[in-house]
């Protein structure tokens, strides 16, 4: 039973890392733009040395 | 989804055929596509001069908001910002696809606004700035609050049903020490009582008010269950007692909270598609300095006295006097008329109306409540506090369950303390009545039917604005339309064209596409023309049109100037006319009419086949209201009512115990909309009317109302089922708590499922989607 003394520590930090994790990405704004997201993995990423294009 | 197109699309929401994955338009490709067959649409949009909105953050860099039109996807997010950051001024920019904004920061120095965002204009992206404190920032911090309380729950409600699953192990193996047990409990209180602290906030501030007001709502139960709850398990774990319920209070907080959230998602989304529709109708005006100079300031800064100037194909962003120009006015918007009216020098011009064929310079007068547009709002004010205040459905059954709740467990306190058992195991079970009783099922039954009867009619292109729309819109009788705008299409279309010779009809649509004169437009609307012959045409405002074609003049106008009025000793119309008349040759008669919108005649006849009365009130003339009347098979009309009148029909009708709908769309119907039980008004209202509905559709077709009164039935008939799973549940559990069988296992177990229950009972909204309605 001991085992539970460090266990149950252990678990409540991994599950309050995770809530630390998605209150620290709401704050950052992660939720603002759903849909932008799920877009804008569709555009090539230029190479930063190429030079910016002219559309 | 929730994509805005402009006012004569499709259903907007709908995926369109070229909408394929992400690459539908390479370059933008699509956007100047939907433009060119736009074109009409196009010019309503207010390219206003962005200058005007430009703010600064505190480095002294520009910065704009702007709302972007016809995104759909991908590449166009990758065109508009990479067009952005090609400027060397700029610092950065970011579009918020769900929310079709986009935010730019840049050196002021290096570039002006206007030549920022030419490039992106002229790629087939309107462009129109806002001013950002215009959208409620209070609601969205909220939200942020709420998801914050509902992550915290969902933490703790996970760590301590694992720890009491462990106990209850513990039990049914008689294996589990006091210590441990005690410990885990332990455990358990300090997950739980901070978790309820800061996650029950929501309910306790709502119980508070309540309380304060002398009312009882669903949150006093709620909040009761949740603290008595928790503090009774504290005791219990500083005895060392058996039981403790921190699993079934921050569990029925998780629940609750869910249900809160959905219940304020839904219509979020519906609130931010109406917030856009409204900003982009937030116009800059220009004004001339005393020294002559032009400036742009937005159009509530214009003070009286101040020279306004409005180009053709804008609307007026002040009252005023005409102080020079001549030019038609549509007047639709303002007071239900459909024809324009002719203005000159020291005439009045009313704000929201559109000026239609020359320049005008308005004197700006009196700003502020001695408008037209005050009038209106005063008027629509009282008529809302008139309304009388609606009370839920969820509020109307609290008010009878919070205090059959509070009795029936100082009852079952009252009863166990009665027969001999010590005050701690009688407040147990009294506690233990309370969780029972779970209003978690309660709060669920309406938010989850409001999500997926609001999702649903989003989808169809309608958005609910209003927490309580589809429950007052479920107990209509009568229905009152609006004629010019609602059940027209508010646009004037050739209704002779049978008569008229080809050439005739090439000659007019080929002088007519210089204009931005309605009959003009609907006329070259009719024709493609060749554009490329260059005319020479004047416009003479309040008169027509004059060309010199092959030496030979032609005239498209009135009939007076026309000549025509000698010639032909016709009979006025009831619509408006125009006369084209060749020098030699007999002038040839336009006849007009405001077209019936899509969808107008199947949707009367099916209301009137479901028993509802119909009628309609119009600012028109009677002539033009009785012909559109008759055409629609409705027997009661009214023309030129003012808009006190619609308020007083209104009035008149909820005296005879009429529920009334009123669908409308001109700022003349705003009071009547606020005055109806429940209202409804088409995207292309004026922006007053929209904000005064419960309901707003988008698209042409009428057919929406239909769609909206069916789920609304629908989701009532739901609500109230969900009611009835709950109050069933509650007849089997309430007894057994009374009876002290109630253990914290089985209340766990009872919570959930009949939530579950309740959920998925609301989701039957959903599977009709695809049984077509009868």
């Amino acid at each position: 039973m001991n085992v539970l003394i460090y266990l149950i520590p252990v678990a409540l930090f991994l599950g309050g890392l995770g809530l630390v994790a998605f209150l620290w990405s709401l704050k950052n704004g992660q939720y603002e733009d759903m849909e932008g997201a799920a877009n804008r993995i569709l555009i090539d990423e230029k190479d930063p040395d190429d030079p910016p294009a002219k559309t | 989804m929730g994509r805005l197109a402009l006012k004569d699309t499709e259903n907007p929401l709908m995926p369109r055929a070229h909408d394929i994955g992400a690459d539908c338009c390479a370059g933008g490709a699509t956007a100047l596509a939907e433009i060119g067959t736009n074109q009409e649409s196009y010019r309503d949009f207010v390219d206003s001069d962005p200058t005007a909105f430009v703010t600064h953050d505190q480095d002294g860099n520009a910065m704009l908001y702007l709302l972007v039109e016809n995104m759909h996807c991908a590449n166009c997010i990758k065109n508009i910002e990479e067009t952005l950051h090609s400027n060397p001024a700029v610092i950065d920019a970011r579009v918020n696809f769900s929310t079709r904004r986009l935010f730019v920061r840049w050196h002021e120095e290096k570039t002006v606004a206007g030549d920022l965002l030419r490039p992106v204009i002229s790629m087939g992206y309107p462009l129109t700035p806002y001013n950002p404190d215009l959208i409620q920032a209070a609601s969205a911090a909220e939200d942020r609050q709420l998801l914050k309380a509902l992550a915290v729950a969902g933490f703790a409600a996970a760590n301590v049903m694992l720890l009491s699953v462990s106990v209850w192990a513990g039990f049914f193996s008689d294996d589990m020490g006091e210590a441990t047990r005690s410990f885990l409990h332990w455990i358990s209180a300090m997950i739980a009582l901070p978790a309820v602290a800061y996650a029950g906030q929501p309910f306790f501030k709502s119980a508070l008010g309540a309380l304060r007001n002398g009312r009882l709502n669903m949150d006093v139960p709620i909040s009761l269950a949740v603290l008595l709850a928790a503090a009774m398990s504290l005791s219990e774990t500083i005895q060392g007692g058996e039981h403790t319920y921190f699993d079934a209070s921050v569990t029925l907080l998780f629940f609750l909270l869910i249900g809160r959230y959905l219940d304020r998602a839904a219509r979020n989304k519906a609130r931010s598609a109406a917030e856009r529709l409204l900003l982009l109708k937030s116009v800059a005006a220009t004004i001339v300095n005393s020294d002559g100079t032009r400036q742009t300031i937005p159009a509530d800064a214009v003070m009286p006295g101040h020279l306004v100037q409005v180009a053709v194909g804008e609307r007026l962003p002040v009252d005023g006097i005409v102080s020079s120009g001549r030019s038609e006015l549509d007047i639709s918007m303002v007071t239900g008329e459909s024809l324009p009216v002719f203005v000159k020098t020291g005439d009045d011009a009313f704000a929201g109306t559109m000026n239609l064929q020359g320049p005008l310079d308005i004197t700006a007068t009196k700003t502020g409540d001695n408008t037209l547009l005050g009038d209106i709002v005063r008027l629509m004010e009282a008529s809302e506090q008139g309304r009388a205040k609606y009370v839920r459905l969820a509020d109307r059954i609290a008010e009878i369950y919070a205090p059959a709740v509070h009795i029936l467990a100082a009852l079952t306190f009252a009863g166990w303390w009665f027969f001999g058992a010590n005050w701690q195991i009688a407040l147990l079970q009294a506690v233990a009545v309370l969780i029972i009783t779970c209003p978690c099922a309660l709060g669920l039954a309406v938010p989850v039917v409001q999500v997926v009867a609001s999702g649903r009619l989003l989808g169809k292109g309608i958005l609910v604005k209003s927490a309580d729309g589809l429950e007052r819109l479920a107990q209509i009788d009568t229905i009152v339309f609006d004629k010019t705008g609602t059940l027209t299409e508010g646009r004037l279309e050739l209704q002779n064209q049978a008569e008229i010779s080809e050439e005739n009809l090439n000659l007019a649509a080929t002088i007519a596409q210089v204009s931005r004169h309605p009959l003009a437009m609907a006329i070259s609307r009719h024709r493609q023309v060749n554009a490329a012959k260059a005319l020479d045409v004047q416009e003479l405002p309040g008169e027509g049109l004059r060309a010199i074609i092959d030496g030979t003049e032609v005239k498209l106008g009135n009939r007076f100037w026309t000549g025509a009025a000698k010639i032909a000793d016709l009979e006025e119309g009831i619509g408006p006319e125009l006369w084209l008349a060749v020098s030699g040759k007999d002038p040839v008669q336009f006849r007009f009419l405001d077209q019936v919108r899509s969808g107008a005649r199947e949707t009367i006849q099916k209301l009137t086949m479901q028993g509802y009365a119909v009628e309609v009130i119009s600012g028109d003339r009677p002539a033009v209201v009785e012909q559109i009347a008759v055409e629609l098979g409705i027997e009661n009309w009214k023309a030129q009512q003012k808009p006190e009148d619609k308020v007083a029909r209104l009035a008149a009708l909820k005296e005879s115990g009429r529920k009334v709908v009123m669908i409308g769309d001109g700022l003349n119907d705003a009071p009547a909309l606020a005055a109806a039980h429940v209202s409804i008004s088409p995207s292309s209202a004026s922006d007053i009317s929209q904000t005064a509905a419960d309901f707003v559709f988008q698209g042409r077709t009428l057919t929406a109302v239909l769609e909206t009164l069916k789920v609304a039935k629908t989701a009532h008939r739901l609500v109230v089922q969900n009611f009835a799973l709950a109050f069933l549940y509650n007849a089997i559990a309430v007894p057994l708590a009374v009876a002290g069988f109630v253990t914290p296992l089985f209340a766990a177990i009872a919570m959930s499922a009949s939530s579950l229950a309740v959920c998925l009972n609301s989701m039957r909204l959903r599977l009709e989607r695809n049984r077509e309605a009868r």
